[in-house]
């Protein structure tokens, strides 16, 4: 048995880079440092390792040839999922370009909201450091922050020390909308947050009134959606008296129609309170199972984030019209292709389409795909690069184990060189 | 596979050739000697009555790292307009103003460049950078690391370490970061930013560390030399777009007491305060001071019309020009207790009065200064204008009537507040082969690259001389990288990776000690997660690493 330490983590989203592992054979054992996220994520077992073509094991090369033979007989291919590391993803778009595909990451439809509001308006933004040592205030929109990330709390509120803040127990923390699961958010001090709750979808109102107090416009009504108006300029006061706020949400927990204006009224609010002689940034949340790293490729290779088309032989966006379930549903795709090298559990769409998966070990299915190649994860079976949430840091992904399975890029890349 | 260039009239100030008829040979990447007569010549090209130059560097573009991805997320409706088709060999892509990797490489060698240099790597963002720039074909790259606002230094600054010190964690840094140059964005202001202040002035004190931007670039710019990195320190200086920021950029010349200094974008730092509209131009005086100080050296930072995009570590002017954004969306992020950035969106306008005297700051700036190997030839791109703007730009250095025809469609404000109608200088092909390759090699401090001479690697590009000099540089007959034929007619006819140039000084061990424990109290990851290792450059089996050597240290 071997034990590796400062291991990082590809699966929280909050790049978590202090686990210690044993590792004896393929079996991993998160010994330090795990969470309900990175635990299950890191120990989950090895099971299939052999390609599959119509649920028959056959070598890699046959897997490949015959993924090869699918897309080249496709017109409009669609490659979903989109959750691996940064080569993995490169392999993607390399795919994508030579089959006329869409790409579109797993996560896309949530983070539309998100790059919507920026598309139209941007935003101002800060990153987990920052966080750690400066901020004073937390307001936490319409997310279950600890549900999120199980050690937010402990690594970048609670933080013993910090470099601007005398005493990191004295930080003030508020909900809006959707109350913690849990107690985590509670200081050291014993101070509880502040909760506001309110229905997910009156947010865009409660939102709308929130700004309007900081911009000290008068508001006539005494209540708004179940929250007195008393306790919402309380939290304007405060946003305008923190030295450092920090406004804080998940697209994917904002579950409503036109949710990206409620990202935007939160991201102008920001902005507002930045021309009011005091700091304050966004923070959104995300970075799980390889979105940012999908965007994030997409971005520098293609110049759009992960939803887009190929097949007119040069990079198409659309946020809504490539969305891939949306394509299978009109018929508008003709081979699917699932990637997902991270969650075994998160199996592609059900359709009648021939489906190409290049997955974790593990992947079960209700109905056996046309050719299904099990992959390695990256930071456990092959080293690689993933974007923590904030988008800045990329962290490096050790390989942790000999397991000999390929990884993403290497399947994609012979598929690829296939065509 | 020896090649033979034959006959062509060949530029190469870093050889001391200009304009001689010479016949170049070249096997396996580099440049070689004649051969005897019965070795075997692979495959001739018949150079008689084309212009010969290295391949082109540009020294200072945006090419790599998150403020340039934030950028092409930002303005998908600016990309639609250019997309970049896929072929049998090339990748497609897209962007006008910050374009696709793949987008980038081809549309740089298509012009005769061959390599680019990232000048804003945030040391946490580097392996961003890094993986960016993997994925710009043809192109050799590099970065300067941005130091300057992380609060390990100004800590360092605040505890009076001495200046062993802090060369041990610049050098450190630079190899952490796999940098080949130490850059410095408004020293202090991005963190000052943080603290809420929304201006620093050269001897203001950052207020929690009572640290000023002077006494940055001072200990900065000392260590780059004492490290014996030729590359001088790479300076965005304080008061970027601000009125009377001439001022400000002569006292951080003074300042520097002779070190050696890049000052960068320098047009966007040499304004005055005169005239009606209290906007002026300081290109005069900046011209001469840079003609003075021997030690000092710049790259323009050229403004063209149109649109384009702002992507700048200087988080702190960015946010003050948001009111500028067109079209009206912007964004601005504090990173990591590191640096920050901002991103807006700009269209410079003729009929502008102040963007119309900036395009003529940026010139009279190029034809004033007199060395030409102490000025470079770059738009900040995409800040100033995109990079696909050079062929235009050199047309007008080198051509007089073309650049008055030009003046006189600008705001005639603007026109009155120049000089540049009465300047006669017209830069010659010797003089812009000195901008773009010689001296840019020379000032990054590259080995073997920017000359065409026996030894050097063979970046090659070669031109059909037309007096039309923006279609010639924009169409090179053919274009080499490391010997292989990479463009003809300014298409790409074959693709490669090019490697990526770095240096690594030295530091002391111990320097590391201090730095875990800082990590570990304050930042959000390890220090050994933080620091870039070779294979993450060379893994995928197509980037390599060049490291090139140090100035011998006395």
């Amino acid at each position: 048995m071997i034990e590796i330490t400062e291991v990082p983590s590809p699966f929280c989203g909050i790049g978590t880079d202090d686990l210690t592992v044993q590792i004896d054979g393929l079996t991993v054992k998160v010994s330090a440092n795990g969470c309900t996220v990175n635990t299950p994520a890191f120990e989950q077992t090895i099971t299939d390792t052999s390609a599959c073509v119509d649920g028959k094991k056959v070598s890699l090369d046959v897997a490949v040839a015959q993924a090869a033979e699918l897309l080249r007989g496709s017109n409009q291919p669609v490659i979903g999922g989109c959750a691996t590391d940064v080569n993995g993803m490169r392999g993607v778009m390399a795919l994508a370009d030579k089959s006329g595909a869409v790409v579109d990451n797993i996560n896309f439809t949530a983070a539309r909201r998100n790059f919507l509001a920026l598309q139209d308006t941007g935003w101002m933004n800060t990153t987990l450091a920052e966080i750690k040592n400066r901020c004073d205030l937390l307001l936490i929109v319409g997310v279950d922050l600890e549900g999120f990330a199980p050690r937010f709390f402990e690594r970048y509120l609670w933080n013993k020390e910090s470099m601007f803040l005398d005493d990191t127990s004295q930080r003030n923390v508020v909900y809006l909308g959707k109350a913690p699961s849990g107690d985590v958010s509670t200081s050291p001090a014993g101070v509880k947050a502040k909760v506001l709750e309110c229905a997910e979808t009156d947010l865009p109102e409660v939102m709308a009134v929130l700004r309007a107090l900081v911009k000290s416009k008068k508001i006539v009504a005494e209540s708004v959606c179940g929250i007195t108006l008393s306790d919402l300029q309380i939290v304007a006061d405060q946003l305008k008296a923190a030295k450092y706020s920090v406004v804080t949400w998940a697209a994917g927990a904002l579950d409503y129609d036109q949710a990206e204006l409620t990202v935007q009224m939160l991201s102008e609010m920001v902005k507002d309170i930045n021309t009011m002689n005091t700091r304050c940034s966004g923070f959104p949340l995300g970075g799980k199972e390889g979105d940012q790293t999908a965007n994030q490729v997409c971005g520098w290779t293609s110049a759009y984030p992960a939803r887009a088309r190929f097949s007119s032989g040069f990079p198409e966006y659309d946020p809504f019209l490539y969305d891939s379930n949306a394509m299978l549903a009109n018929g508008e795709a003709d081979v699917l292709v699932w990637v997902q090298a991270f969650n075994s559990a998160s199996v592609p769409p059900i359709t009648e389409l021939p489906t190409i998966v290049v997955a974790r070990s593990g992947m079960t299915f209700a109905k056996q795909p046309a050719v299904f190649i099990p992959v390695g994860t990256p930071g456990i079976d092959h080293a690689g690069h993933a974007y923590r949430l904030d988008n800045v840091v990329a962290i490096r992904l050790k390989k942790l184990r000999d397991s000999g399975l390929p990884s993403t890029a290497d399947v994609l890349n012979a598929i690829e060189r296939a065509l | 596979m020896l090649i033979k260039l034959t006959g062509g009239t060949v530029y190469d100030p870093a050889s001391g050739i200009d304009g001689q008829v010479q016949t170049l040979y070249v096997q396996d990447g580099r440049f070689v000697k004649q051969p005897a007569a019965d070795v075997k010549i692979d495959k001739e090209y018949d150079l008689k009555d084309k212009v010969v130059m290295s391949g082109a560097i540009d020294m200072h573009t945006h090419i790599g790292g998150g403020k340039g991805n934030i950028a092409r997320m930002l303005i998908p409706e600016d990309h639609r307009k250019d997309p970049v088709y896929r072929s049998d060999i090339t990748r497609s892509g897209c962007g006008h103003a910050m374009p696709s990797t793949f987008a980038t490489g081809y549309r740089y060698a298509e012009m005769g460049y061959t390599a680019g240099f990232e000048p804003a790597v945030l040391p946490v963002n580097a392996r961003q950078a890094h993986m960016e720039m993997g994925d710009i074909p043809i192109l050799d790259k590099g970065g300067y690391v941005l130091m300057g606002s992380d609060d390990y230094l100004l800590r360092m600054l605040t505890a009076k370490k001495d200046q062993k010190a802090i060369n041990d964690y610049v050098a450190w840094t630079m190899n952490a970061a796999k940098a080949i140059g130490v850059k410095v964005v408004n020293p202090g202001g991005i963190n000052a930013f943080k603290f809420n202040q929304r201006k620093l002035d050269l001897d203001e004190n950052n207020i929690h560390y009572g640290v000023s931007p002077r006494e940055i670039l001072q200990v900065l710019a000392t260590a780059v030399k004492e490290l014996g990195v030729k590359h001088p320190l790479h300076v965005h200086g304080c008061n970027l777009g601000v009125p009377g920021n001439v001022n400000t950029t002569l006292d951080t010349i003074q300042g520097i007491g002779g070190l050696p200094m890049h000052l960068t974008h320098i047009q966007f730092h040499s304004y005055g305060t005169e005239g009606d509209l209290k906007f002026s131009s300081g290109g005069e005086a900046i011209a001469e001071a840079i003609n003075k100080n021997k030690n000092i050296t710049t790259d323009v930072g050229q403004i063209l019309f149109g649109q384009t995009i702002t992507a700048s570590g200087d988080s702190m002017r960015q946010h003050a020009n948001h009111g500028f954004a067109n079209p009206n969306k912007w964004v601005c992020m504090d990173i990591e207790c590191d640096a920050g950035c901002g991103v807006v969106p700009f269209k410079y306008r003729d009929q502008n009065f102040v963007n119309a005297l900036q395009w003529a700051i940026g010139l009279e700036i190029f034809l004033l200064v007199d060395d030409p190997w102490r000025v470079f030839l770059t738009t900040d791109h995409p800040n100033g204008a995109p990079f696909t703007t050079y062929p235009h730009l050199i047309r007008l250095l080198m051509d007089k009537s073309f650049r008055n025809d030009m003046l006189a469609t600008i705001h005639p404000e603007a026109q009155k507040m120049t000089t540049l109608a009465s300047i006669d200088r017209e830069y010659s092909l010797q003089e812009i082969a000195i901008l773009t390759r010689a001296g840019a090699a020379k000032l990054i401090g590259l080995d073997d690259r920017g000359s065409l001479g026996e030894g050097a690697w063979a970046d090659i590009t070669v031109y059909t001389d037309n007096a039309d000099r923006e279609k010639m540089f924009e169409k090179p007959d053919y274009v080499f990288k490391d010997g292989e034929l990479v463009v003809v007619d300014g298409k790409i006819v074959h693709t490669k990776w090019g490697t990526t140039h770095i240096v690594r000084p030295d530091w002391d061990i111990s320097v590391e000690q201090d730095l875990q424990k800082y990590f570990d109290r304050f930042m959000t990851m390890k220090v050994g997660n933080f620091k870039i290792s070779d294979d993450e450059i060379t893994e995928d089996g197509r980037g390599s690493l060049t490291t090139h050597t140090l100035n011998s240290i006395s």
